[in-house]
């Protein structure tokens, strides 16, 4: 018997234009909780692919208890007690919970669904591993956190041993990420083996027992994680040590670039307004921060910036002249460039190629035009000068379908076009969401220099390491209100976590410090 | 009170073939397969069962087994159908083409066929099939006697009805046991959401989308029999756009079976009143304006149209529908 419930040996895969795994080799050991770590594109998500039986390797082994098993599709992985909980939920909405478990291996009886069954199972390990998941709500009606949760209960109700997370906590809020590290020291504990993909360091510290660390589709290493510490792991994934505190110069701050004067913007969740009456400046060469738990007006506030929305009422000028009512081309003419929140539904056409995503803000410029006719050689060079200036990867350079490229290299493409139009204002949502840290070194870098070069930034962020780290000022929002301001050389996590929650406010009007 | 038997037996003749083509694109578009062939498959199922009535008859044999020639050409009517949707199943699915388009195929191709099939069996220029006329089931067959003036109740039952009808209540209630308590219903529902997850849970879309897809042909021919039968006049190549009426009453119907069934007797009630709108006391006549008995003939496709306006945004389609589903793309 061997000591390792799973052996990937000596794994290849390769895509058209990349080596997406190159002999790799990952054993996993009963009851562990194993990290795999490494960049956006270094090959995690292709392995666990493997592993799982959506992708098939051209080399290499899988061992099952130190057989010899053959994985070709999701079925066999299944029957050999593998799950996984995939990055982007593989839930159908308007199904229930409890549809969305059985899915697939439903208790029937003369192929008729026993729904009774089912859900007392459910329940039962709902209550078992303290998920407290409703089996009869339905999928749309429930947070990303509850949705997880119910992928985890779908791995449960298989009875499966070997449990894959794929990025589990990049769409959760902190309060989720908490509770998702307590289930998976709960599922531990009942004796599970859990591979957990990621690229945040302090979870794998936090949670994991050992570490493999892939890089560019090469297997760096295994580790023990009480023998190691951030600064090595960050090391072993980038390749070279990483400036994890975001360095950047005093503020010296110019006029003011974006006013926004008593901005009100309805909600299409309630009949409430979602932003109320809300007043504040972002001046030349600062970093404004505005931090608050997701839901609470940031989105609203952002598309009556950005012309997304109408605003009810309110003002908002970028350097004194009045935007209010012009169209979004307008306004990123006059200088304002948007990092977007869901950079699939609003920053990139997912089916055009790279280079037509860069030029989607510009095409229209004389330069990339011809009788009227769209000049491609202007389009495809403009396209490899930004490839190459922002070190945009991607398998077949300019001509690469956005959707293949992975989750970075897509943020990169948006920042590359976003400042590459010389913006007055940079406003950035959650923009290092779902990337790793050397992804996130970049853009933080990016945003530092637009402010060093004297334009406004606007940061909407849920993180409070990065409200901290990067920003000059911060305001907090809650509930549509702006409920405090802060320097954040002088306030702490934890004072901006209770603002956050709405346990403190102290009213800001007019904003200006 | 005997015009009000009438209507509401003409409604339900009517509403039938809506009903069984509607159902039929709700299986398709479940699965995620757009299915706007349903007008050409009526044509091909139409034309074989009205084919296969005409042969009975003509050797003699059809008249005194008139429901079992009735059954047959029911099953004739759907297995034509059947195999001809399945060429939608191979474009749209196994190749990937576009369905919209696909299914455009299908329907120019059915009419010009069924009209070179009907010459070649009768003759030149013989466009119409007559179907014969022992098919509808009477008083008789249940051991009752055909009376002179018959009540409201007889009226109402008796006047129109054929075998599709009972067969089309039948599959209602299947369709709704089935899409919602089994497990191939639940599975059918799922390809048609999220194919992505069906897959990742070991579920066959590119097999599921095909049993979508062949009972939707299926149902469809079956529907073009029993259009061919409200019509009355027997079958003429043609099923005077009741494939894309079927589809609005599907949209209108939210692709639920029973909702589908209110639908098809709502847009059946609006032909019958335009086709009885002379012997409906209360309507007004528009007698100054020329044509005006065309007026209530419009009624249908206008309320149709005017329907979608108002509850197409509002419904709710199946989330991955028209999208082909190809393993590979993330």
């Amino acid at each position: 018997m061997s000591d390792f419930i799973i052996e990937m040996l000596q794994i290849t895969k390769e895509f058209p234009g990349i080596k997406a795994n190159d002999n790799i080799t990952l054993q996993l050991k009963k009851g562990e909780v194993h990290a795999l770590l490494g960049e956006n594109g270094a090959g995690k998500s292709t392995l666990m692919s493997i592993l799982f039986g959506l992708y098939q390797a051209e080399h290499g082994e899988i061992h099952k208890n130190g057989q010899k098993v053959l994985i070709n599709n999701p079925n066999d992985a299944n029957a050999l007690n593998i799950g996984m909980v995939h990055q982007h939920f593989k839930l159908v909405e308007v199904f229930s919970v409890l549809e969305n478990i059985i899915l697939g291996v439903e208790p029937t009886k003369y192929s008729v669904l026993k729904r009774n069954e089912a859900r007392q199972k459910i329940v039962q390990l709902s209550q078992q591993y303290k998920l407290s998941v409703e089996p009869d709500a339905l999928i749309e009606d429930i947070s990303v956190g509850m949705q997880q949760r119910v992928e985890i209960l779908k791995m449960l109700y298989r009875d499966n041993e070997i449990l894959i997370f794929d990025e589990p906590t990049a769409v959760l809020t902190p309060q989720e990420i908490k509770e998702l590290m307590a289930i998976i020291r709960g599922l531990k504990a009942e004796g599970k083996s859990i591979l957990f993909i990621t690229h945040k360091l302090n979870e794998i510290m936090e949670v994991a027992d050992r570490c493999t660390v892939l890089r560019k589709g090469q297997c760096i290493g295994t580790v023990d994680i009480d023998q190691t510490s951030v600064e090595e792991l960050s090391r072993m994934m980038v390749g070279r040590p990483v400036q994890l505190i975001v360095d950047k110069a005093d503020l010296i701050p110019g006029e003011i670039v974006l006013a926004v004067e008593h901005l009100t913007v309805a909600s299409k969740l309630h009949k409430n307004n979602a932003v109320k009456d809300v007043s504040f400046n972002v001046r030349a060469g600062e970093i404004v921060c505005l931090a608050g738990i997701e839901g609470n007006g940031q989105s609203e506030l952002i598309y009556a910036l950005t012309g997304i929305e109408k605003p009810v009422s309110g003002r908002l000028t970028l350097k004194g002249h009045d935007l209010t009512k012009s169209s979004i081309r307008d306004r990123s003419k006059a200088g304002i460039s948007h990092i977007p929140e869901d950079r699939h539904k609003f920053g990139l056409v997912l089916d055009y190629s790279l280079a037509e995503n860069l030029v989607l803000q510009r095409y229209w410029e004389p330069r990339f035009h011809q009788n009227g006719l769209i000049n491609r050689e202007a389009v495809n060079q403009y396209a490899d000068n930004l490839i190459s200036k922002y070190d945009i990867r991607s398998g077949q350079g300019a001509q690469t379908i956005v959707r293949s490229m992975s989750g970075g290299n897509q943020q990169k493409a948006i920042v590359a076009r976003e400042i590459d139009k010389n913006p007055e204002l940079l406003i950035a949502i959650q923009p290092t969401r779902g990337l790793d840290i050397g992804a996130i070194e970049y853009i933080h870098t990016q945003l530092v220099a637009q402010r060093d070069s004297g334009k406004g930034v606007l940061l909407v962020s849920l993180e409070l390491d990065e409200v901290m780290n990067v920003s000059d000022r911060i305001l907090v929002i809650y509930e549509g209100n702006i409920v405090g301001e802060f320097d954040p050389k002088e306030t702490t996590v934890e004072q901006l976590g209770l603002y956050m929650a709405g346990a403190r406010r102290n009213d800001v009007k007019g904003g200006q410090v | 009170m005997i015009i009000l038997a009438d209507i509401i037996s003409a409604t339900i003749i009517f509403a039938i073939p809506l009903l069984l083509v509607a159902l039929g694109g709700m299986y398709s578009e479940r699965s995620g397969t757009i299915n706007i062939a349903l007008e050409g498959i009526m044509i091909i199922g139409a034309l074989f069962s009205s084919l296969f009535l005409n042969y009975a008859e003509k050797s003699g044999w059809g008249a005194s087994h008139a429901q079992l020639a009735m059954l047959l050409a029911i099953l004739v009517g759907g297995v034509t159908g059947l195999i001809y949707s399945l060429l939608l199943a191979l474009a749209s699915v196994s190749l990937k083409a576009d369905q919209t388009i696909g299914g455009t195929a299908l329907n120019l191709f059915a009419p010009a066929f069924a009209i070179v099939l009907s010459w070649a069996v009768q003759g030149q220029g013989q466009t119409t099939i007559y179907i014969p006329t022992w098919i509808k089931i009477t008083q008789a067959n249940f051991g009752l006697t055909i009376s002179e003036n018959p009540g409201f109740w007889e009226a109402m039952i008796f006047k129109n009805l054929y075998l599709t009808t009972p067969v089309a209540i039948v599959i209602l209630a299947l369709t709704i046991f089935l899409i919602y308590q089994t497990r191939f219903g639940l599975r059918l529902r799922a390809c048609g959401e999220h194919p992505q997850a069906a897959d990742s849970v070991g579920i066959n879309v590119y097999k599921l989308r095909y049993i979508g897809v062949a009972i939707s042909g299926f149902l469809a021919g079956i529907g073009g029999l029993a259009f061919t039968i409200a019509a009355g006049s027997g079958f003429q190549s043609t099923v005077a756009g009741y494939g894309f009426f079927a589809l609005a009453v599907m949209i209108f119907g939210n692709w639920n079976p029973i909702r589908i069934f209110g639908a098809a007797l709502f847009f059946a009630l609006f032909k019958v009143i335009g086709s009885y709108s002379g012997s409906i006391p209360f309507l007004p006549s528009f007698s100054g304006i020329k044509y005006s008995q065309y007026l209530y003939q419009m009624l249908p496709y206008i309320v149709t149209m005017i329907i979608l306006v108002f509850t197409s945004k509002k419904s709710r389609a199946p989330k991955a529908e028209g999208i082909p589903y190809d393993k590979g793309s993330r």
